[in-house]
């Protein structure tokens, strides 16, 4: 008998189609990479400088997400790394020490001490307690500035002149902006190696059930204070970072309604994806410039939303919350997901 | 003849258009950046001056030295990262020659240097920390309120005076608290029983309070700041300490806080470098028309947001209009203002200004609002402690 | 540091403790029993207080402004509850946070919109606005009438928690909402009492708060802080634990400020005293409830689940 021919009529292989939310992610960083060359053809500066405060927030908040996406541990207390990065810089400079290198030194290396003390003690807490005890710390931290007079105390102190690199010169905002853009590129890529590596599923393993985590024999309690070392390290560098943008530090920096914009940052964005803080950044400072000076000419309207708009701000807080399962970009996400691409 | 009457028309018309077509040049408006506070807890004080302003320039019918401005609005919302973020907008994106406002210190830091780096004038009608008194100031900022000291400094001559001899001194923990108690000490001659510095978002007294009634001194000062003040003033009162122990305060009772206060204000003692009845006539025009306009009394506030107007108004009278000429305007505005609210504002080398010191007491005027009366004037022609620190002239 | 200075300082925690046990009741009791986190619980502080000075701007009377606050508060609370809290029983935290972060930021708008960003004014009334004296130490009478409020619904409280089918309810949800619904008890209802009645209750220290801290925009975040606290160090859900932890957490901070200062400076250079002191102060209340959590996560009297 001869041999079964293959079928003539064999179905052409089904061609993949890229996710939407991938579509919507890469868009997004083609548009942050291509904005200092739009803003230099409109000669309007300014949008280097908007854009560079919006990829800060998102750098704090992608590493916010770490452990409240990943890790369901509810951090209210991570200003509190953003002000350190910030007075590392600024303390440094302060006394006259302008390397850029010992500045990134310090922070990591204090920063990396001062979280692994704060988070060990803050572990033994959990759910609500654990949000309240971060939040003590970061109040505590912020008192402790307000009160050291010789930086300002709470008005704060002016830096002189921006981290010295050899081989960039911050000094120029365009250069500046494209640091910020390769540290939050190069941060969003690391973290989805974690998320993705062993250490990544332990994490959220953690999320989903602890205690089989733990009996299944991993070290749920060093993944956990890891994950969140490494999330407090990166808002540190976001710190620096915004250290060097406004060449000012003060504890305002460290104050709670801060730590309270980057949860709400975060999720509006997308929890659980990586580059959905960012989204929420974007968005909330984008939607804070733009309702700021809303005048598109419908009279009192105008004036109502330019005078209370954070008002309006808050309604799209609540909106988000209640429609959107899932913030904005994970809302995307979500859906891909469900239509099986 | 025809010929000659269509030449003459001709000549008119000519002249009538370069005319228009001149002035409508000199017309295009100059740009303000009136950078302020609106949201937040010096909210307030943010709403109060910024009415000001507008008052000097709706009065001369959207101009300011016969030159037509126009105002940009914007909200700092009390954060010095926000601030920056808009000065630069205003700086990059608006050009604007001129930015004015800045109310709280936190931001007044932030923004100056890049401001004056970028050879944009900044008048400031708040915020006055002593850094941009001494090292950092700059010829293109000028401050027309106070040195964050000053009102301190003529509470404690004041208290001098009239013969307290051992206080207690109260102030938040903050940078402006911390500046009221040092300037009090720069002053005041008498003994120092105790100095307490409650947080700085912290809403209740009572521990406090009772800690002064206890140490039984010949007075209290007391600085807070807006609703603080009315916090501290009610929480006092209700104490009973009114009658007992005086108190003597500086920048904490205005047009912005008595409202709030009424009765429990009544024959406390204040002291700032204005108060309603000053007596100069812009001042007595200037309360007139506010109160005309809004249907309430100006705070001190409004006063520093009327008398920045009038600065801008003075020195672009005196440069024509012309905003592009850096040298020249610097100069207009260093020459200061003879017709200012106080009198006349002139400037010290660090380029804040050099006035007296008033003391006042809270009374109820003829309509049974509830306002400051001046009683005396610890400090005359006073200049800031720390203008040896800066190196202009 | 004489007797009667500490006595005054005791009564003044005492005080402190009073009304931040209004405020945490309520709150601690949603987020043991609904399991929400309710950010907006100091808007309804603040708004409590708006009621009440609003009403006494237009009459003058004190009871009016009382009946006002509590009402209103009462009536905001259940529209919050139905319009943003019942959608998000079964959500994360997190979005609970988020929502009610927007209701904040929209009442607090809302306020500035209606009454602008000064402060408003609201005095005690007449009749107690005199002081006490309480055998050679002199109090305000007004803080005493606090206390005294503060103890009666605390009583009041404890009667309806533990005397009534009502409170054996709300203490049975606490313990395990779940097996209460499946035995038939409509949780949707006891819910929305259990949510209103802790408006009411933020609305009455918001009411009693107006006299002697000045109503404005945002006066509800530095209180909502001090509340979390509360509820953290005495346990979650337990009515127990808001009692003995706004207490605790009264009396440390007003001693703490009161003293610690003066010791300080007894024991270390007067110039970094001067620096530390007042920081050190601020931070008391949060020291202590790391100290707690530290030693019992749970809190200090938390309720037992079966």
């Amino acid at each position: 008998m001869a041999p079964p021919t293959a079928p003539a009529t064999a179905a052409p292989p089904r061609r993949r189609r890229v996710a939407l939310h991938l579509w919507v992610a890469g868009a997004l960083l083609l548009a942050l990479a291509l904005v200092p060359l739009v803003s230099q053809l409109l000669g309007q500066g300014f949008y280097v400088t908007l854009v560079s405060r919006m990829m800060i927030f998102g750098l704090a908040a992608v590493g916010l997400n770490l452990v409240v996406g990943y890790g369901a541990l509810v951090s209210f207390g991570h200003a509190l790394y953003l002000g350190f990065g910030a007075y590392a810089v600024g303390v440094l400079s302060f006394h006259g020490i302008h390397d850029g290198w010992v500045h990134l030194a310090v922070a990591l290396c204090g920063g990396a001490v001062l979280a692994t003390v704060i988070g060990a003690v803050c572990l033994r807490a959990k759910g609500v307690a654990f949000i309240m005890i971060t939040l003590a710390f970061a109040q505590m931290f912020y008192f402790l500035g307000v009160s050291l007079k010789q930086y300002g105390g709470d008005d704060g102190f002016a830096i002189d002149m921006r981290s010295q690199f050899g081989f960039v010169d911050l000094d120029n905002s365009v250069v500046l902006y494209y640091v910020i853009f390769a540290v939050l590129v190069a941060v969003l890529y690391a973290l989805y190696r974690l998320v993705n590596a062993r250490f990544g599923m332990v994490l959220r393993g953690c999320k989903s059930n602890e205690r089989r985590m733990a009996a299944l024999g991993f070290p749920t309690h060093q993944v956990k204070l890891t994950a969140y070392v490494i999330s407090a390290l990166v808002c540190v560098v976001a710190g620096m970072l915004l250290a060097n943008l406004t060449r000012f530090v003060s504890p305002a920096y460290m104050q709670w309604l801060v730590s309270g914009d980057l949860l709400v940052i975060a999720v509006l964005g997308g929890l659980g994806t990586l580059i959905g803080p960012l989204v929420g950044a974007v968005l909330w400072l984008t939607m804070e410039e733009v309702l700021s000076s809303f005048s598109p000419g419908w009279g009192m309207v105008d004036e109502l939303v330019r005078n209370h708009w954070l008002g309006v701000a808050g309604v799209v807080a609540l909106l988000v919350a209640l429609l959107l399962e899932h913030g904005v970009y994970g809302a995307i996400v979500a859906r891909d997901e469900e239509s099986g691409s | 003849m025809f010929v000659d009457s269509l030449k003459r028309t001709a000549a008119v018309a000519l002249t009538l258009w370069a005319a228009a077509h001149a002035t409508a040049q000199a017309q295009t408006p100059v740009k303000i950046g009136y950078l302020g506070t609106f949201s937040g807890p010096i909210g307030a004080i943010g709403q109060d001056n910024y009415d000001g302003f507008m008052l000097a320039v709706e009065q001369r019918g959207g101009k300011l030295g016969n030159t037509p401005v126009q105002v940009l609005k914007e909200d700092d919302q009390f954060k010095p990262d926000l601030g920056l973020q808009i000065a630069q907008k205003l700086i990059d994106k608006e050009n604007v020659p001129i930015i004015t406002g800045l109310m709280g210190s936190n931001v007044a830091m932030a923004v100056a240097r890049p401001i004056t780096e970028k050879k944009v004038f900044l008048i400031g009608s708040n915020a006055g920390p002593s850094a941009l008194a001494g090292a950092q100031c700059s010829p293109y900022q000028y401050v027309v309120s106070w040195q964050n000291d000053g009102h301190a400094e003529a509470a404690g001559k004041f208290s001098n005076d009239k013969g307290y001899k051992r206080m207690v001194l109260i102030a938040p923990n903050y940078q402006a608290g911390k500046d009221a108690l040092q300037g009090f000490k720069r002053e005041y001659k008498g003994q120092v029983l105790d100095e307490i510095q409650p947080g700085v978002t912290q809403p209740d007294f009572s521990a406090e309070i009772a800690q002064i009634a206890a140490a039984k001194p010949d007075a209290v000062y007391a600085f807070f700041p807006g609703a603080l003040a009315v916090n501290f003033v009610r929480q006092y009162q209700q104490a009973g300490l009114n009658a007992t122990i005086p108190l003597q305060t500086s920048s904490m009772l205005d047009a912005t806080t008595l409202p709030a206060l009424k009765d429990s204000a009544l024959g406390l003692f204040s002291t700032h470098w204005w108060a309603p009845d000053l007596d100069t006539p812009t001042n007595k025009a200037f309360v007139d028309a506010f109160e005309k306009k809004y249907s309430r009394l100006p705070s001190l506030f409004a006063a520093q947001g009327f008398e920045a107007a009038l600065l801008i108004d003075s020195a672009l009278a005196r440069t024509k209009g012309d905003v592009t000429d850096k040298a020249a305007f610097m100069a207009a505005l260093k020459a200061g203002n003879p017709k200012s609210v106080r009198g006349a504002l002139k400037f010290g080398n660090n380029n804040f200004p050099i006035n007296d010191y008033l003391a006042f007491v809270v009374v109820k005027d003829a309509k049974g609002r509830h306002t400051l009366k001046t009683v005396a004037t610890p400090l005359k022609d006073h200049q800031d402690a720390y203008h040896a620190q800066c190196a202009l002239k | 540091m004489t007797f009667s200075l500490l006595l005054t300082q005791l009564l003044n925690g005492f005080q402190l403790g009073v009304l931040l046990f209004l405020l945490s009741a309520g709150l601690t009791l949603v987020l043991g029993i609904m399991h929400v986190i309710n950010l907006a619980h100091g808007t309804l502080f603040m708004m409590g207080a708006y009621f009440a000075a609003a009403t006494f701007g237009l009459t003058g009377s004190f009871m009016l402004a009382a009946v006002a606050a509590i009402a209103g508060s009462l009536v905001l609370g259940a529209v919050i509850e139905r319009v943003v809290i019942a959608k998000l029983y079964a959500r994360d935290h997190l979005y609970q946070v988020l929502a009610t972060f927007g209701v904040i930021l929209l009442f607090n708008e809302i306020a500035r919109y209606g009454w602008g960003p000064s402060p408003v004014f609201m005095d005690v009334p007449a009749f107690l606005s005199g002081t006490v004296d309480l055998g050679g130490v002199v109090y305000p009478a007004y803080r005493l009438a606090i206390i005294g409020v503060g103890l009666l619904v605390g009583a009041g409280l404890y009667f309806v928690v533990h005397r009534t089918r009502v409170g054996m309810l709300v203490r049975a949800g606490a313990t395990d909402a779940g097996m209460v619904a499946a035995l038939g008890v409509d949780i949707r209802r006891l819910n929305a009492a259990v949510f209103a009645a802790g408006a009411a209750l933020a609305g009455l220290a918001g009411l009693m708060a107006g006299p002697i801290l000045s109503v404005q925009p945002g006066m509800g975040e530095p209180v909502l802080i001090l509340t979390l606290v509360v509820i953290v160090t005495g346990g979650v859900g337990s009515v127990r634990g808001a009692v003995y932890g706004a207490l605790i957490v009264g009396v440390v901070d007003t001693v703490g400020r009161a003293f610690l200062p003066t010791l300080m400076r007894e024991l270390m250079d007067r110039s970094v005293a001067m620096a530390a002191g007042p920081a050190v102060a601020s931070m008391l209340i949060y020291l202590l409830m790391a100290v707690v959590l530290a030693v019992r996560p749970a809190g200090l009297f938390p309720v037992k689940h079966g």
